[in-house]
Formats: structure tokens, sequence, C-alpha cells
């Protein structure tokens, strides 16, 4: 017999009114019948009143039978909701959708780009399906809660790092393969405006740049260095600002992979020669990457120091670390400092107050180091080592030392080689 | 030989009064062709040549705007790029985007695709041109910066991140000269099909809770971090805490 606990309305709709001639019925069959004594008086059995709760204590219903939920035993532990799975055999058409993918994963930015690809399908009707188009390396596991429907990835060392060219000769090989009905990018400073823009002055297509509102007939676009709205009719290509549409969470997609036939690209005429240092610091603190922040749990401040400047990360401090004036108040992150929006966030001996706690609300992963593994920071952190802060730091600018060395030898030898 | 530098401008926006001013990004462009050329820095501009804002521009101590009169309807691209390939220019200077207008961005993308040349996106600065080759400095976000080098003739589009333009001088401005021609005459034909509105404020989104309960909604509202999600590490030694922290700064990229 399966689990599930069926509800008999009826039943408790006469359990609950007490005039329905059949109550007295359905009462004693819940109760197990009226007992009259010798003298004719109802009797209670007290050992009989009540039944075993799921725990196995016992439990007296005081409501008498009226309580309006369904009796007998409750069922198995909530299990985790499996989302209904949305499928597309065989689509009519594609919307293109080329995810930024900063380090790896999906943005939020490409999120709702997805939501967006999808109410378009709505409006159009027909049988499409949203293709996620990504480059380089792809770490993200959860394309099929995001809303996508195949998976299109381009991989192969020509389009690694800053390949914009090879990047735009692959998407119209997209275009010549598959039937796409539309191209969306965000308008993003990640690389998808510039591909965007490179794709859309080779197919000669008028993109909307800036677009925010946009349907299957007509999209709304920023102008103007945004004081204008721009109403036209929606375009192949769109270039779509944050906050589009909404995301997808309610259905979950096939994420099936789809393949380029034909990868081969021609010579780059701009070639990569890679990242260049930039002083961690000079980067404003409200847009860095990589984060090393100091808390009441530094001691040695000195070691610390070192320690941001070895591992090449933008420093921040508590507000204890500031009052003590052991760092500058503009290195102060948190409710009263800077809202960081950094993608790595490593707290040396913050316990996570509620001030500091808001100011890291859009960091992606956050590791703590701290002593007391009770405390607010452990929880929100990836990643978590209990320890002492000065210790670890000693022994993590050793690893990093080391790192460097043998990367810098290993560069060292390819050149030799090259030579 | 020196190089023929070209920088388009256009007329921008100020952003709180609205105002028609300077390009800020099209200010950065003259900026750094006033770096790489000098006073041989020849600045383009497609539209009105009584433009005031034109005077702005050549207060940056430039001795002639070169100005391809046309209306303001028409479509800039056929004029500047047969323009460009007449003057040989080697590298083409704009902004990132327009302050007026569409603000599409896509005019340096338009005429590398016509011109058949070689674009890079948000330079941060032009290091240096030796053997037909330029190295550029490219921003990206969160401060960081690339370096690429490209074959000259190319265009490049200028970034927030280049040098700010100097001061403009308005005696200097309005005495330099203006060389008109002719632009082109042909209409932009999509364009008339839009409606333009006044920008409405976008509406902010709000945090919904998709809650089929109401003990769900109150857990939604009042939940304090949940642990368990991440990794504690509590009794190994603390070569091995480091070893963890430092794969996954790796593993995240930060460290290189
Ligand atoms: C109006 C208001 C605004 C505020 N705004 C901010 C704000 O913007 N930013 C902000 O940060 N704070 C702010 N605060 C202060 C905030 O409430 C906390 O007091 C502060 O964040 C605590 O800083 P902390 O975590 O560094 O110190 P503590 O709470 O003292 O935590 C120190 C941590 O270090 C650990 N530790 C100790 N020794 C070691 C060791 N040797 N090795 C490793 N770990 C060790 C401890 O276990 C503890 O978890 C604000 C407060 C108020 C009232």
């Amino acid at each position: 017999m399966s689990d599930i606990i069926r509800r008999d309305p009826r039943a408790e709709w006469i359990m609950r009114n007490r005039l329905h001639p059949l109550h007295e019925q359905y009462a004693s069959q819940e109760e197990g019948g009226e007992v009259r004594g010798p003298s004719g008086l109802i009797r209670k059995f007290p050992h009989k009143v009540g039944f075993i709760g799921p725990n196995g204590i016992k439990r007296i219903d005081r409501l008498k039978g009226n309580a309006t939920a369904p009796k007998g035993k409750r069922s198995a532990a909530a299990q985790e909701v499996q989302l209904p799975l949305h499928k597309v055999d065989s689509p009519d058409y594609y919307i293109m959708m080329v995810a930024d993918m900063v380090g790896g994963r999906l943005t939020g930015h490409d999120k709702d780009i997805l939501g967006l690809a999808h109410k378009l399908i709505v409006e159009q009707g027909g049988n499409g399906a949203v293709v996620a188009v990504c480059f380089g390396e792809v770490k993200e596991d959860n394309f099929d809660t995001a809303g996508v429907d195949r998976v299109l990835h381009i991989e192969g060392e020509a389009f690694e790092g800053y390949a914009p060219e090879a990047r735009v000769q692959a998407l119209t090989k997209v275009e010549a393969q598959y039937s796409v009905k539309h191209w969306l990018f965000p308008d993003s400073i990640h690389g998808g405006c510039d591909l965007a823009s490179r794709l859309a002055a080779r197919l000669g297509e008028r993109p909307a740049t800036q677009a925010w509102q946009v349907n299957a007939e007509q999209s709304v676009s920023r102008g103007a260095s945004a004081s204008l709205d721009i109403t036209r009719q929606t375009p192949k290509i769109l270039m779509l600002l944050e906050e589009c549409a909404d995301a997808i969470d309610e259905t979950r997609h096939e994420a099936t992979p789809m393949f380029l036939d034909d990868v081969s690209v021609a010579a780059a005429t701009i070639k990569d020669k890679g990242l260049i240092a930039v002083d961690p610091n000079a980067i404003p603190m409200a847009e860095a990457e990589f984060i090393l922040s100091a808390g009441n749990g530094i001691h040695n401040w000195d070691q610390f120091h070192e320690a941001s400047k070895v591992l090449g990360a933008t420093e921040g401090a508590s507000r204890v670390a500031v009052d003590d004036g052991f760092m500058p108040r503009s290195r102060q992150v948190g409710a009263t400092g800077t809202w960081v929006t950094a993608r790595v966030y490593v707290a040396v001996g913050i316990s996570g107050a509620i001030q500091h706690m808001q100011g890291i609300g859009q960091v992606d992963k956050v590791v703590a180091i701290n002593t007391d593994a009770g405390c607010d920071m452990v929880k929100r952190a990836a990643l978590s080592v209990i320890g002492d802060s000065e210790e670890i730091l000693a022994e993590l600018m050793k690893l990093v030392a080391e790192h460097k060395q043998t990367s810098l030898s290993d560069q060292a030898e390819e050149n030799s080689n090259a030579a | 030989m020196p190089h023929k530098v070209i920088s388009l401008i256009s007329v921008g926006r100020h952003p709180q009064s609205g105002r028609s001013r300077r390009a800020d990004q099209d200010s950065r462009a003259v900026e750094l062709g006033l770096k790489l050329a000098g006073t041989d820095l020849d600045v383009v501009h497609a539209g009105n040549a009584e433009e005031p804002v034109l005077r702005q521009y050549a207060g940056m101590g430039l001795q002639k705007v070169t100005v391809l009169e046309q209306t303001e309807t028409a479509d800039a691209i056929p004029a500047l790029s047969s323009y460009l390939k007449a003057e040989k220019a080697d590298i083409v200077l704009t902004g990132v985007r327009s302050e007026s207008g569409e603000s599409s961005g896509m005019t340096p993308y338009l005429l590398a695709e016509q011109l058949g040349w070689p674009i890079v996106a948000r330079v941060a600065d032009i290091v240096e041109i030796k053997d037909g080759e330029a190295q550029v400095l490219l921003a990206l976000p969160r401060g960081q910066r690339r370096q690429v080098t490209v074959k000259l003739p190319f265009i490049a589009s200028i970034d927030n991140a280049a040098q700010a333009a100097r001061q403009s001088a308005f005696g200097p401005g309005l005495r330099a000269k203006m060389d008109t021609q002719t632009g082109s005459t042909e209409e932009d034909n999509v364009r008339v099909n839009w409606s333009e509105a006044p920008a409405k404020a976008r509406p902010k989104r709000l945090k919904v809770v998709k809650a089929k309960t109401a003990a769900d909604r109150f857990k939604a509202a009042t939940a304090k971090p949940q642990g368990g999600l991440g990794k504690v590490m509590k009794n190994e030694s603390a070569q091995e805490k480091a070893q963890a922290i430092f794969d996954l700064l790796i593993e995240e990229k930060v460290i290189r």
C-alpha cells in the first residue's frame, strides 16, 4: 500500500459538525465506541485515551477528533522536492543564450536572461529550446535548475582566455548549423556586450542594446546614457540588462549537450598576452575580486600585511580592527563600511556580526579562519578552518611561495625549451 | 614614420542636467590620441559643424576638427568608413558607447567590419607601437588589466579607465578651424519606426518568498545562517588546513 495518506474531506466535515445525523457514528468509530457502565452511565477507559505519536510518545487529542488534519501516521520525513522536468524533444527553433560564465559559473545576470528566454518561447509558441552557449572552462553543475534545455560548450585552445575573434567565428557557425530565433547576450562588461556587438556586425543584424523589457513583439531598451526608452520590434540579437526577467525556479530542464560540427577558426589578429599584475590595494574594495579581511583575531599585523601581499589579495577589515587603529577606515567591510562583491573572501579572526555579514552578502565563497567553531562566520563560510590565525597564515604563505617558485621555474623551462 | 591616428568624437550629454557636453569616453579617446600622435592627431565628427560642443573638444589643444557634414538622422557609418579609408588611418579611437542617440556602442564594430580591421574593446591604454604592432592594455572588470598585441591598422574603443581628458581651453577652442567635408546622405530607415520616450524608472525587484506553507514563510523571514553547508576542518594539522584553503584559492583562480 502506498505511504500517502488520503484525506476524506466528507468524513472530516462530519466529524466537525456535531449536529450531523451521522456524527455519532463517525465519532464512535474514531474513538473505539462508547462504553456504558452497569448503571448505564458513560464510562471512559483512561488507558485507551489518546494514541501513540510519530516518535513513540503518547498523545491525547483534546480536540476530540475535531482537528482537521488527517489522522494516522505521518508520512516519512520531508523528501527533497523534485521539480517537474521540462522536456523539449526535437525543437523547431533555438534561443541561443551566450553566457558570461564568470569564473566558470552562470552569473545572476545569465540566469535572468535564461528566464527571459523561456518567457519568449512561451509567448511565441512552438517547440523552442533554450541553449546556453559557453566558452572556456565550465564549473557549473546547476544548468538543469537554471533553465537550460541544451548546453553548447565550445571547447578548444583557440577559445581560451581573451579570444573574441575566435568566439565570434564559432557563433557564426552556430548560426549556420542551427535554426536560431534569437541571440541573447548579457549587456555586461564581462565580455557579453563585446561579443554581441561583434556578432551583430558580422551578421548585419541591428541589435537592441541595454534592453530591459522584452516580449515576443516589442522590446524596450535604454538609449542616450540611460535617459531614453526606445521601443521597437524585438530584433534577432538582444543585449539585455540585469533583472530583465525572473530566473527559472520552478522547473528542471534537461541540459543535454549539443555540438558544433566545425570548430576550426582562422588565426587571431589580436594576441592575448595575459593578465597584468595590478596592485590589489589600488583596486576599489567594492570591486575587488579577492579580499583577505582581518578582524579582532589577528594579533600579528605585520604578518597579515605580508600575507595579503603574498596572496595578491586586497585587504579588508572588520570594524574592531579599524576602531583599534590597525587598519584605515576605508578598509572597513560591512554595514557602515564598504559592501564588497568579491568572489572569494577570506575572513581571518572575524566573528561574523550581522553588521559585518551585511557587507559580504554578495560574496560567492567565504573562507573562515577562526578559533571558534561556533561563530556565525563559520556558518556562512564554504570552508572553515578552526585554528590560530597566525599559524595558518604562516603555512598558507609557505604554500603560495612554493607554488610561485614552481610556476616560475616551469615558465623558465618553457622559455628555454622554446629558445 | 609617424602613425596616422584618428579620434572620433560625438556630442555628449551631462548625466544630471542633460546639457550637451564633451562626451567622457570620447574626450579620453582624444587625450589618448594626443599622447600617441601629438598635434598630428586628426579628430573627426560626423554631424553638424555648427555644434558648439566641438569647440570644447578643440579646446584640448587641437588646430582643427574635421567635420563630415550631415543631418542628424543620417547614418554616420558610410561617411566615416570612406573617410578612414581615404585617410589611410593606422589607429582609430572611439568611445565605448555614445552618450546621446541610440547609445548602442555599435559604431566601432560596424566600422571594423566594413574596413576588415580588428577591433579591441575597452582599452585603458596603448603602451607602445612597434613594427606595425601595438601593445594595448584592456580594462577588465574588477580593476584588472589584460595586455594584448594587435596589428595596425585597428580600431579601439576607449574605456573610462583610460587617462582622463585634459581641461578644455575656451579661447583656443574658439580659434580652432572647422574643416568641413560632405558626409553621407543615407538616412537611418530602421530608426524611423521606433518610438522614443524619456526613460521610466525601472521597478526594483522584490524579494518574493515562494513558500507553500506558513511555517516556510516564517522560516524564510527569521532564519539565521544555517550551518552544515560548508566544510569545517577542526582536528587536522595546520598544514592540512592551509592546504585546503590553498586548493580552494587555486580552484577559484584567484592565485595564479
Ligand atoms: C551601528 C553599528 C555598525 C557597525 N558596522 C560594522 C561594520 O560596518 N563592519 C564591521 O565589521 N562591524 C561593524 N559593527 C561592529 C560589529 O557589531 C562587530 O562588533 C564587529 O564586526 C566584530 O568584529 P570582529 O569579528 O573582528 O571581532 P570579534 O567579534 O571580537 O571577533 C573576533 C573573532 O576572532 C576569533 N579569534 C580570536 N583569536 C583568534 C586567533 N588567534 N586566531 C583566529 N581567530 C581568532 C574569535 O574566535 C572571534 O570569532 C557595527 C556595530 C554597530 C553597533
